[in-house]
Order: structure tokens, then C-alpha cells, then sequence
């Protein structure tokens, strides 16, 4: 075999193996019972901490364990094998707020705020969306006024994964005036006076993960917290966002092959009319669709995963992977679920749990329609 | 203190398992390979020995090409050499031939204990360990739980379960251990760690280079001979016991017990 090059090396494998005997050893044993309980236990940070998976992706003078992006990707792949989305989201809410201290915090920001939290001692939860504004991120409200040696916080936050454990939030806030040009970063600690959190929201799907709001009411934050410069904060969101998109696209491939591994198995088990559901055409047929769709979902986010890695700038294409992948897991969880018929309803199935995890994806990170603007910007501007 | 741990490769345990087309070996195609279990358990307390007495840790496999990544995994935890026994001629060897092979490799090497897995979790032979031993002519202590080394690192006190009690049983120095559950809880192999790995040495070694003869070892040396792989029966349908009363399904349950099932 020679000319093309594989993604995934032996060190690779190896991540991936310590990676799966995680999540045998330590998630996958308890992990219908934390879904039911939406909430799985604090110390699972810590236990990943030590084995170094909370660290992977991240440099090891913060504590990190280094490693490319397919490393990251291997080992979120691994992850998700655990089968609940949502400990793998509230696992992984630092991956979504941590880069943006490393690409804009201080050597002292990162040194502080970082290695805690890859050890698994603190909680980091992203707060950008707020009531009313999500897709419209340059018009959130939440302000931050300057005042001596500290900003003043008052505003509410939404939908913050991890947030009603969270102990220091990546913050987006206003410090002045209208627009995107008028947002900048802090980082804001939970136990600070004027900090409170709503009881954990009732989602139709992540159930094991936390997703609370967060209020902020005269919060006094220390203005060594400020992240980069005042009004860089949306381009910190936005540089953030192509991680993020990758992650999520990740997590719609993975719910997607454990979707057609499930459907495999079951259509090979079940029998109807006397032969198994794998012996119909009709059958056969769906699950070659659905292994096709899959199939090159995963190469697409790979090669635009490879890119990222490279240094070439993937905005457009890492939009049309995450809405790819989103297209192809809500139908192939569609699928798996018709093909497990009325099984596939029941909790104690998989692919139920899979078709409402899934539902987030195509919402969170940017929503579908968020990323067709972005890719039509580009082809048409 | 210096330490040898021995490693097989198995097929993950989550792996569906085939028989071959010749009823005599497995479908290997689409196998996950690992580190056996048991062998880890050993790699993990050669490990804690070494943290706590100092000395080496050399882990040594036997196995195609593909077991360098176990090794690098036991690498990757802490340890610090590797060797690999690799030869054409050992394919389809019996526990005694992978004994003989392993004994002249460790043979060459320094010494104060050796630990393997009680056994494989793909033949669970359980041999290799003891006919190991023998060949080194030091002592064994086979399916182990707890290994104390005395402090001044000439003796070992280790405990093996049997039948809800605890056998306890001393040695001096350099001696055998096969590794049960519950010894200890193996540690993960971190990126770092795996990185490092890839620097430590990891020789390979064929039957010449130890010294051996080809023909003792592979499918026509072998003395115990596989007649034939058969997978388990499917699991039949359970049975639900019926009865007016509680006391008509308990008199029914004991009677299927006795008579079915034969347990009573």
C-alpha cells in the first residue's frame, strides 16, 4: 500500500486503547444509571485527569498531554463509545472553553486558569449564549463595567454546558458599545459574591450532562481576568468555533457508526417472517445507505480535521463537515430506530438514546443555519 | 530490583470470536489485539516494585510483529525495556515451546522476579508461567492476589485465594508470579507516557539469536495438540415455573432443580 497516507498511527491506537479501557472501566458500567439520575459523578473529572484524557490536545507546560488533532480525535471517538453523549459533553465543556484562554490569555492567565482544570480539580464551562441572543452573538447584554481594579458583571448566561457545576467560566461579556466590536472575554469564578445558578435544565436529550443558566448580579471580577484586550472577545468566539465544529462533527460521526453498528447487530439478531430483518432487500439496502453516509462523513471531517492541523484556514469547510455530519446522524438515527421498530423506542436500547442526543448537534456549535450562511458568504463573496 | 514481566497478546475481550473454516483456530480478520489482562495485572505490581525499590522493569513478548504495541503499551505505563521473540518457526507453538522460548531470553537478562498473567484469556492453558519457571529453575507462586517483597529485597510473601480462604506462602529470591484479579488496578498508559515510549529500547529477538533450534518449536513440535474448536451452545430459552401457590413453585423449582439441572 503505498500513496496515501492514514490518519491514525500506532500512537494513535495507543491513546485510543487507554482511551476505550477508560470509558470500559470507569463510564460504561454506570452509565444508564447516570442518564437516569442526569448527573454523573464529580469525581469522573478526576479520575480522567489522572489518566491524562482531560489533557490530551493541550501543551504540557499547562499541565497538558500534548498531541496532534487525531489524538484529540481518537480519543473523543473512544469517549463517545460510552454511549451517553452527554458525560462526554460535560467531560469535554473544557474543550470548548480553555482554547480561548490559551490563544488570548498571559503566560500568568494560562498558568493559573489552565492546569487546574486539565487535572480535573475545576469545572471550565463556556458562557456565551445568552435569553435572547444564540445565533446572534454580537448583540449579547451581558455588560462588564470597569471600575477601578475590577469590571462589574451584570447579565445571565444560557444553556451553559457544565454550568451548574462549573467552578470558572470562559465568559463573553460586554465592555462596550453596540456590536461585535464591543465583546471581550473574562474568565468569572463561581464562588464570587452576586454569582448564582438555576436548577439544571430538562432536556430532551444529554441527559447525563448539567445545562444550566447562570446569573451575574454586580459579580466584582479582578480585571487580570480580562482575556486578551478589551473587544476581542468575538474574535476569540469565532476562532474558537472552528474547534468546536470539529468537536461536534466528531460527536455526529460517532453517533452515527454506534447508530449502524446497533442496526447491524439487531438486523442480524431479529427475525420476522421467518428469517432474519438482514435477509430482506429492504433492510440491506437501508443499512448500505446508511453505511455509505457514514462512511464519508468520517473521511470528509478527517481530511478537513488534517487541514485544520496543517494551519490552513477550514472555516467554510469545517460548516459544511459539521452540517454534513449533522444531516447524516439525524437520518441514520432515524434509521436505526425504524429498524429496531418499536424496540427502538425503549430506553433500554441504544439507538433511542442516540436519535435524542443527537438532536443537539445540528443546534449547538452553530446551527445548521448559521453554517449555510457562512458557507454561502464564502462561495458567493 | 530488577524485574521481568511477561506479555501475551489477546484478542480484546469485547472482540466476537469466530472459529476458522479448519474447527482448529479463530477468524483473526477484524480482531482488536491487547495486552492480556493478566499480564497487565503483573506489568502494573513489576511497576509498583520498581517505584518503590528502584532497579528495571523489562517486559518480554513473544508473538508476529504485531505485539510491539502491547510491549510500547507496558512501555508507555512505566516500564523500561522491551523484548520481542519473533520468528516464522514459533507459529502455532504449544504453552511448553512459548515456555522454553521465554526462559532463553530471560535467561540472558538480571533478575529478582518474574511475573506472567495465571493465564491467557484466549486458551486459558495457565501453563506458561509454571513451565517457565521450571525451565529458569527458580520457585512459582501461580494465581497470586497480593505481593509483599521484604525490605531488603531478598524475599517475597504473596497470598493466593483458594476457596474463600488465603494461602500465604514465602520464598526467597528470584522467584515466579502468576498474576490474578485483584493484585492491583493497572494504571492507563498516558499520551506523555506513550510519547516517551516510543524512545525506550524494544529489541527483537528470533529463535537463532537465543540460541535455539527451529524445530522445537511451531504446529509439528507441538505436544499438546488442539483437536477441535467448537463455540459455546446458544443460550437456550429460560423456563418460568408454574403453580397455583407459593408453595406448589417452590416444590416445582426443586424439583427441576434436582431433576433438570441436576444441582440438588
Amino acid at each position: 500500500m503505498t500513496g496515501f497516507q492514514e490518519y491514525f498511527s500506532e500512537t494513535h491506537n495507543m491513546v485510543r486503547q487507554t482511551v476505550r479501557k477508560f470509558v470500559e472501566r470507569e463510564i460504561k458500567p454506570f452509565v444508564d444509571e447516570w442518564e437516569e439520575q442526569g448527573e454523573f459523578p464529580r469525581e469522573l473529572y478526576l479520575k480522567a485527569g489522572k489518566a491524562g484524557i482531560l489533557g490530551i490536545g493541550y501543551p504540557e507546560a499547562y499541565g497538558g498531554s500534548g498531541g496532534d488533532i487525531f489524538v484529540k480525535i481518537a480519543s473523543s471517538e473512544e469517549l463517545m463509545r460510552c454511549g451517553s453523549a452527554g458525560v462526554v459533553a460535560s467531560l469535554g465543556s473544557l474543550d470548548i472553553s480553555i482554547p480561548p484562554i490559551l490563544s488570548l490569555g498571559t503566560h500568568e492567565q494560562k498558568s493559573l486558569l489552565v492546569p487546574p482544570v486539565l487535572k480535573g480539580d475545576k469545572i471550565s464551562a463556556l458562557a456565551v449564549t445568552e435569553p435572547n441572543a444564540g445565533s446572534d452573538v454580537a448583540n449579547i447584554r451581558t455588560r462588564a463595567v470597569r471600575k477601578d481594579d475590577h469590571y462589574v458583571v451584570n447579565g445571565s448566561k444560557m444553556f451553559v454546558t457544565s454550568g451548574a457545576r462549573a467552578n470558572q467560566l470562559t465568559c463573553a461579556v460586554r465592555t462596550g458599545g453596540e456590536g461585535f466590536q464591543g465583546i471581550s472575554f473574562l474568565v468569572i469564578e463561581s464562588n464570587i459574591p452576586g454569582y448564582s445558578v438555576s436548577e439544571k435544565f430538562r432536556k430532551m436529550g444529554w441527559w447525563a450532562s448539567d445545562t444550566a443558566q447562570i446569573f451575574f448580579d454586580e459579580c466584582k471580577v479582578p480585571v487580570e481576568n480580562l482575556l486578551g484586550q478589551e473587544g476581542q472577545g468575538f474574535y476569540g468566539i469565532m476562532q474558537n468555533f472552528q474547534n468546536e465544529r470539529l468537536q461536534l462533527s466528531v460527536m455526529a460521526n460517532m453517533t452515527a457508526q454506534m447508530a449502524l453498528e446497533e442496526s447491524l447487530r439487531y438486523s442480524r439478531e431479529r427475525e420476522a417472517f421467518g428469517r432474519p430483518l438482514s435477509g430482506f432487500q429492504v433492510t440491506r439496502h437501508k443499512l448500505a445507505d446508511m453505511a455509505t453516509l457514514v462512511e464519508a462523513s468520517k473521511e470528509f471531517v478527517y481530511r478537513v480535521a488534517a487541514k485544520i492541523d496543517a494551519g490552513i484556514n477550514q472555516v467554510k469547510e469545517i460548516s459544511m463537515a459539521k452540517n454534513f455530519a449533522c444531516t447524516v446522524s439525524d437520518k441514520v438515527t432515524y434509521d436505526a430506530v425504524q429498524i429496531h421498530g418499536g424496540f427502538g423506542y425503549m430506553r433500554e436500547y441504544l439507538v433511542e438514546r442516540l436519535y435524542r442526543d443527537n438532536r443537539i448537534l445540528s443546534i449547538g456549535g452553530g446551527t445548521q443555519e448559521i453554517m449555510k450562511e457562512i458557507i454561502s458568504k464564502y462561495i458567493l463573496e | 530490583m530488577n524485574i521481568i514481566c511477561c506479555l501475551k497478546q489477546v484478542p480484546d475481550t469485547e472482540a466476537q470470536i469466530k472459529v476458522a473454516s479448519d474447527a482448529k483456530s479463530i477468524v483473526t480478520d477484524d480482531i482488536k489485539w491487547v495486552m492480556n489482562p493478566y499480564d497487565e495485572y503483573g506489568v502494573e505490581e513489576g511497576l509498583r516494585l520498581k517505584e518503590k525499590f528502584g532497579g528495571e522493569v523489562t517486559v518480554v513478548g513473544l508473538g508476529p510483529k504485531r505485539v510491539t504495541e502491547s510491549i510500547r503499551t507496558a512501555l508507555a505505563m512505566g516500564a523500561d525495556k522491551g523484548m520481542l521473540i519473533m520468528d516464522d518457526a514459533l507459529e502455532g507453538s504449544d504453552s511448553l515451546a512459548v515456555a522454553k522460548a521465554l526462559a532463553a531470553a530471560i535467561k540472558g537478562l538480571e533478575y529478582d522476579l518474574v511475573f506472567s498473567g495465571q493465564r491467557g484469556v484466549d486458551d486459558d492453558m495457565g501453563v506458561v508461567g509454571a513451565n517457565l519457571a521450571e525451565f529458569l529453575g527458580i520457585p512459582h507462586f501461580s494465581v497470586i492476589d497480593k505481593v509483599e517483597v521484604s525490605e531488603d529485597g531478598k524475599s517475597v510473601k504473596v497470598n493466593r485465594p483458594i476457596e474463600g480462604q488465603t494461602l500465604v506462602i514465602e520464598s526467597n529470591l528470584p522467584a515466579l508470579v502468576t498474576a490474578q484479579k485483584g493484585l492491583n488496578e493497572p494504571r492507563y498508559a498516558s499520551l506523555p507516557g506513550i510519547m516517551k515510549a516510543k524512545k525506550k529500547p524494544l529489541e527483537e529477538k528470533t529463535l537463532s539469536d537465543l540460541g535455539l533450534d527451529a524445530a522445537e518449536f511451531g504446529e509439528g513440535a507441538r505436544k499438546v495438540k488442539i483437536i477441535e474448536l467448537t463455540p459455546p451452545p446458544a443460550r437456550e430459552a429460560g423456563k418460568i415455573v408454574e403453580g397455583e401457590t407459593p408453595q406448589e413453585k417452590a416444590a416445582e423449582l426443586a424439583k427441576l432443580l434436582h431433576e433438570e439441572a441436576k444441582i440438588i
